[in-house]
């Protein structure tokens, strides 16, 4: 695939389709790939990375990208189009600037459950018909790949892209998804034990702003928690309930805009699953308003935005609520 | 530094009963930035208003505080005092501990340690409170009715006497309404279509009326002065402006078996067809569920007889938009369906009709010519039973629980043309109670009693069962004599509830005007202003306020008129200039914004910013039209970035509040 992806990207930075190019590219490690502009058919050749590990969903560098002279190529999967559809109903992005080529997308890897099987010293690691052989400083070590896929990959919702200019590969289909088993295991605890639940994870937090930085539907030009005039900046940090506050008005701020795209969980360097919280709203509205996908389309209007004679009376969403 | 003064009314003892006021002007006193703090006896006398201006000049007050009742009743007072002090009108904040405090605790001092927080929340708003300048903004010389019965056209024939354009929107093909089925009206048995038809001939003649017919209203944009409305001109598959009412299409067209609505049902009409012989516009119009040309494109004898080519079978909806200043809602009612009243025989015996039925089969143009036949044989009635209240006062699921007015004297009123025009027909009324306070009204029920020998039985009928004879088994109770009877009815009539017309709750919404439960809009005050409904520039007009009968609703109709008179003779209106703006800096170009606002107030323009890198990028920002803006405050909470704000009522005025409320 990367070898097409490579040709493809060439041929189009030849023709004078684009004239930038965004992917991967290989970071510190051999397992970690960071999103990256390419300019040239040389720096391609050089750097350009698609493997296993490249689970970041590039498009929201494309509400800066898109604004830039010329037009840029952007590799897809069919989670990453969603959020591309939602920046463009947005009017975050600019979408006749930007030429998308869906690209099949995953299961990914998640590093951190190999690490979890003590397996340290890391130098590379090959799918060998979904057997990984991962190469260390202390030898070769094996293990099955379909352990070690990314949470967000676990739970796919769609291998169908959403919008593209062309497709490489397959397409897929919209895909039948456990993502709710979760939210439904929460929403059958007792209010102090998902309390505490939720104490414990977002106690974790460090407050790094990487969920926040990564979030496609994060994109506003001045954060409300870097705004002193929006009377939350310092609301977030006026306690030990800080980071809950941080998370929890995170979450109602991309309600009916989080595409659920994974990409917080991903990113969390302390592993909350904070994806939980968008997808309780995700249910929540399913089930007060009817089945909306986020990012399916660029017209219709959200639910949130959007009163309609035959909506729930709030007194039912109150009730819901009760114990 | 703010100077703000609190000012705490006693409301006689509305508010000092339950609200130790003392310890609230004392407790206030103590609050940051406030210089003076005192209570009186009614803030809103003349009396109280000089002691709120005389504090506002003496201590030289930035702001001030004034805890009473509702800001609906006295925000405008208390304004007026500040300015005729100096003081900006939009640096007064009221607490209400009134209705949201005294009026709803017992405690004395639970009540008042609610109205101190209240007082706290407003106190820590009024630090944020900026001054503010109401702009102005035109009035449209134009209004629109929607319905076209007896109030719709009172209404609209006193706005054109007045000198102002006023459209009707009818959704029949006729305007008319309920009065035009209606046989006689009590209490003086004159002729309803004798007294309407002429209006409605008046009403199309007039210059200034414009009638909009088979049409509803499809959207309404803007605000009080400047309503923009959107008409949906149904396809009646006739050019309206060609046809003349001839009727010789009715005459031609084959499909004859068409339930005929005006009769209720009770005989068939056309699929073209005119609703009745004085109908305004007189226009055909082509029912698409029956005409079989417009079903499988097979007929076309109306086009060809029709002298001036009016018919139209490709004729679409139309969609007009008119601006106008003033909006009358005169929707109407209907009487309800009976479906679910099993014990009365409605669905199952022919000769069990409901009252608006038997208007029918007593007028001369109904189905029978005006003689009174049953509908099963056509034989005539010799026992008749009226069962009033049916659905109407009614505790469980299937009726309304209010009294829906008119039952008992158009009862009476059938009685007795019943008794006037066949004296060997018996009549039984079976009654609750007797309702008749009017002007004539209980002379009128004891005629129907004493003159006309009507049976009156106080008592609720329990079961009407349909016999294989022909007759009708009333089972009732007498509950004065405490006897159970069976009458054998020949007929039996059910004086159903009357219900707002379906089509008034979607309207309520686009209008966004108040309804009560049972989808009657709901008044501005139910006492003081019961023509005007809460939303500015709209006005009710006949039973979509409340069942109402025909003089009633005439007298309504003409107030609403006036309402909306008054609006229409001012050139301007004041604005509201509590309105959103958006910081522009921090505007994403989302349009979370512009898809809430229900006035169609935002709109988008791409501006060059200088940013934080000493780049210069194009941005779409929001901006608001403050003159369409209503300051409802959807968009400031849709949002995400927390850059749109409401003048008046900013997230951090807001914010303020919570924290003194929660602190």
């Amino acid at each position: 695939m990367q070898e097409a992806m490579k040709e493809r990207a060439k041929q189009l930075l030849a023709d004078g389709t684009v004239s930038r190019v965004i992917g991967w590219k290989r970071g510190e490690f051999a397992y970690d790939t960071t999103p990256a502009i390419f300019e040239t058919a040389e720096e391609i050749d050089r750097d350009f990375v698609y493997d296993d590990f490249t689970a970041a969903n590039v498009s929201k560098y494309l509400i800066k990208e898109s604004r830039r002279d010329g037009k840029i190529l952007a590799f897809l999967k069919p989670c990453d189009t969603y959020s591309l559809n939602q920046l463009t109903k947005e009017h975050r992005v600019i979408r006749d600037n930007i030429h998308v080529v869906g690209i099949p997308g995953g299961p990914k890897l998640d590093i951190e459950k190999i690490k979890a099987r003590g397996i340290t010293g890391i130098l590379g690691v090959k799918n060998n018909d979904y057997t990984l052989e991962i190469e260390t400083l202390y030898g070769t070590e094996k293990m099955p790949f379909y352990e070690a896929i990314s949470g967000k990959c676990e739970s796919c919702k769609s291998r169908k892209h959403v919008t593209y200019d062309e497709l490489m590969g397959e397409e897929g289909e919209i895909a039948e998804s456990n993502r709710f088993d979760m939210v439904e295991k929460l929403e059958n605890m007792t209010s102090q034990e998902r309390y505490d639940f939720w104490r414990e994870q977002l106690s974790k937090c460090i407050r790094c702003n990487a969920c926040r930085n990564v979030c496609p539907a994060c994109t506003c030009e001045n954060c409300v928690f870097d705004n002193p005039k929006s009377g939350i900046d310092n609301k977030a940090a006026a306690d030990s309930f800080e980071e809950n506050m941080f998370h929890i008005i995170r979450a109602f701020h991309v309600a009916g805009r989080c595409t659920d795209c994974g990409e917080c969980s991903r990113v969390c360097p302390q592993n909350i699953p904070l994806h939980l919280l968008n997808r309780k709203f995700i249910k929540d509205i399913n089930e007060l308003y009817g089945e909306y996908q986020a990012g399916e389309d660029t017209t219709s209007k959200a639910p949130l935005n959007d009163y309609r004679m035959d909506d729930c009376e709030s007194s039912i969403v109150h009730e819901r609520g009760v114990e | 530094m703010q100077r703000i003064g609190v000012f705490v009314c006693h409301c006689g003892t509305n508010i000092a009963a339950t609200v130790d006021v003392k310890a609230v002007a004392e407790a206030l006193g103590h609050e940051p930035g406030v210089v003076i703090s005192q209570d009186y006896q009614y803030m809103c006398s003349e009396s109280g208003q000089n002691l709120v201006k005389d504090a506002i000049k003496e201590h030289n007050l930035s702001g001030i505080v004034v805890c009473s009742c509702s800001p609906r009743m006295h925000e405008n007072t208390f304004r007026k005092a500040a300015a005729a002090a100096g003081l900006n009108p939009y640096l007064v904040e009221i607490a209400n501990i009134r209705e949201q405090c005294s009026w709803i605790h017992r405690e004395i001092a639970t009540a008042t340690e609610k109205a101190i927080v209240l007082g706290k929340a407003a106190v820590a708003k009024v630090h944020l409170n900026a001054p503010l300048t109401a702009g102005e903004s035109p009035v449209v010389k134009r209004a629109l009715v929607i319905g076209g019965g007896i109030a719709g056209i009172q209404t609209a024939l006193d706005i054109a006497e007045a000198g102002f354009d006023v459209d009707i929107v009818e959704k029949e093909p006729t305007i008319g309404g309920k009065m035009a089925q209606i046989d006689k009206t009590f209490p003086t048995l004159d002729c309803a279509a004798c007294i309407l038809t002429p209006k409605m001939v008046e009403a199309a003649q007039n210059e200034k009326i414009h009638i909009h017919s088979y049409s509803e209203v499809a959207d309404v944009k803007g605000f009080v002065g400047n309503f923009t409305v959107t008409i949906r001109k149904k396809a009646r598959f006739v050019d309206e402006t060609k046809c003349t009412g001839c009727g010789l299409c009715t005459e031609k067209c084959p499909m004859k078996k068409v339930p005929n609505e005006f009769n209720l049902g009770l005989d068939n009409r056309t699929a073209v067809y005119i609703p009745f012989a004085q109908a305004v516009p007189k226009v055909a119009a082509i029912d698409p569920n029956y005409c079989l040309m417009l079903k499988n494109g097979k007929c076309g004898i109306c086009s060809k007889v029709c002298s001036v080519g009016a018919i139209d079978y490709k004729q679409q909806d139309r969609l007009i938009e008119e601006k106008y200043g003033a909006i009358v809602v005169a929707t109407g009612f209907n009487p309800i369906k009976l479906d679910r009243y099993d014990e009365f025989a409605y669905n199952t015996c022919p000769d069990v009709v409901t009252s608006l039925e038997l208007e029918r089969l007593m007028n001369a143009a109904g189905p029978n010519g005006g003689t009174l036949l049953r509908p099963s044989d056509k034989t005539h009635p010799h026992k008749i039973v009226f069962v009033q209240c049916v659905g109407s006062r009614c505790d469980d699921s299937k009726g309304k629980s209010y009294c829906s007015k008119i039952c008992c004297m158009y009862t009476a009123k059938h009685a007795m043309l019943i008794r006037e025009k066949y004296p060997d027909t018996e009549v039984y009324v079976f009654y609750i109670d007797v309702r008749a306070p009017g002007k004539n009204f209980d002379e009128f029920y004891r005629r129907a009693v004493e003159q006309y020998n009507v049976h009156y039985i106080k008592g609720m009928v329990g079961k009407v069962t349909p016999l294989s004879s022909g007759k009708i088994d009333v089972q009732a109770s007498d509950l004065l004599s405490n006897e159970q009877l069976h009458i054998d009815a020949d007929m039996v009539v059910l004086a159903a509830a009357i219900e707002p017309d379906k089509s008034a709750r979607p309207l309520a919404t686009m209008l966004t005007t108040q309804m009560d439960t049972n989808d009657f809009f709901t008044e501005a005050h139910p006492k003081l202003r019961p023509v005007e409904s809460a939303t500015a520039g709209i006005f009710l007009s006949g039973a979509c306020q409340g069942p109402k009968d025909i003089p009633e609703t005439v007298a309504q109709a003409s107030a609403a008129a006036a309402k909306a008179i008054g609006l229409l003779c001012k050139n301007s209106i004041t604005c509201n200039p509590c309105v959103a703006h958006s910081d522009e800096l921090m505007c994403n170009g989302c349009s979370a914004c512009e898809k809430v606002c229900p006035y169609g107030a935002i709109t988008y323009q791409d501006k060059e910013f200088r940013m934080p890198d000493k780049t210069t990028a194009v941005r779409r920002v929001a901006s608001v039209n403050p003159a369409v803006c209503q300051g409802c405050g959807a968009c400031t909470v849709a949002c995400p970035s927390g850059a749109m704000d409401l003048n008046g009522f900013s997230n951090s005025q807001i914010m303020a509040e919570v924290d003194a409320i929660c602190k």
